[in-house]
């Protein structure tokens, strides 16, 4: 981490909390959690709110759906740590582990449904060109998504572009798979509040 | 989703007009990715644009450059929210005209 205060910054309470994160898990707190539990009324109790709603709250998508969505967008920002972080939680949210590693590596030939495809179609494009259109809308539509649909994964969007780049500007490590399978485990049964 | 436009609003009021170590103007300018000074700017517009080529030495910079840690972590979260606000409010405006009927 660039910024030592997002190390060690935290009060004596969310220190005690991570020691109990490690203990339980038996794998290190994720930098993730180090930002979110740092100075949380700034930006983590908020940022965790909305998350937590775009992410678990009720919507036409899966939760799977979403959190694929979650680490198309952070692939796409070319973000390590959130392209595993929830690739991990799509897999165990779909129990099917090449249903999400298939769609990462070649979205055009992934065996998924057309609306799908074509609202992460919509999220690459506004994530790399930090733009759309009403053509490229219409598309998704005629794909076969609905309009809430769309509404519904520009939030996701919205989450992961913020969080995909405090990720790499803050330099998050990223850890091996058994760390990755803890957060998930711990984000499908609990969500993100 | 009906709270998503009340968390995003909560969240950017918090970060631009709440009690900070950066100033109001510094926050504002970091989300807007309009700030003034060259090394600031430096890792505002990285974070804004290509947040995976931020380098230990542009965080480094910020502080030589008289910069808290506080203050960088407070600029930097603005900088991140302040894009993928402009990407989502785009999109958004997208989204309406798009389905629009003529």
């Amino acid at each position: 981490m660039r910024l030592r205060i997002l190390d060690r910054g935290h009060g004596f309470g969310t220190k005690a909390l991570f020691a109990l994160i490690r203990t339980v898990s038996r794998q290190p707190v994720l930098d993730v959690i180090k930002l979110v539990k740092y100075r949380a009324d700034f930006y983590g109790g908020p940022m965790s709110a909305l998350t937590h709603e775009a992410m678990r709250g009720p919507s036409p998508w899966s939760v799977g759906d979403r959190e694929l969505m979650a680490a198309f967008v952070a692939k796409t920002n070319q973000c390590e740590f959130c392209t595993k972080a929830h690739a991990a939680v799509a897999q165990g949210a779909y129990g099917d582990g090449k249903r999400a590693s298939d769609l990462l590596s070649d979205l055009d030939t992934a065996a998924i449904e057309e609306p799908l495809r074509a609202t992460l179609l919509l999220l690459g494009k506004l994530t790399r060109e930090h733009a759309v259109h009403a053509d490229d809308i219409r598309g998704v539509l005629a794909a076969g998504a609905s309009r809430q649909q769309i509404e519904d994964a520009l939030a996701v969007c919205f989450s992961f572009n913020v969080i995909s780049r405090l990720a790499d500007a803050f330099g998050f490590s990223v850890p091996g798979p058994e760390a990755f399978e803890a957060g998930a485990k711990y984000l499908l049964a609990r969500g993100y509040r | 989703m009906s709270d998503i436009k009340q968390a995003r609003a909560s969240l950017v009021r918090r970060i631009l007009e709440g009690v900070g170590n950066a100033s109001p103007y510094e926050r504002r300018a970091a989300f807007n990715n309009t700030v003034l000074d060259v090394t600031l700017g430096t890792l505002v517009d990285k974070v804004a644009t290509h947040a995976d080529r931020v380098i230990d030495e542009d965080i480094a910079a910020a502080r030589e450059s008289g910069f808290s840690e506080d203050q960088v972590f407070e600029i930097v979260v603005c900088a991140a929210v302040g894009q993928a606000t402009r990407q989502y409010d785009t999109a958004l405006a997208a989204l309406e005209a798009g389905t629009r009927k003529e």
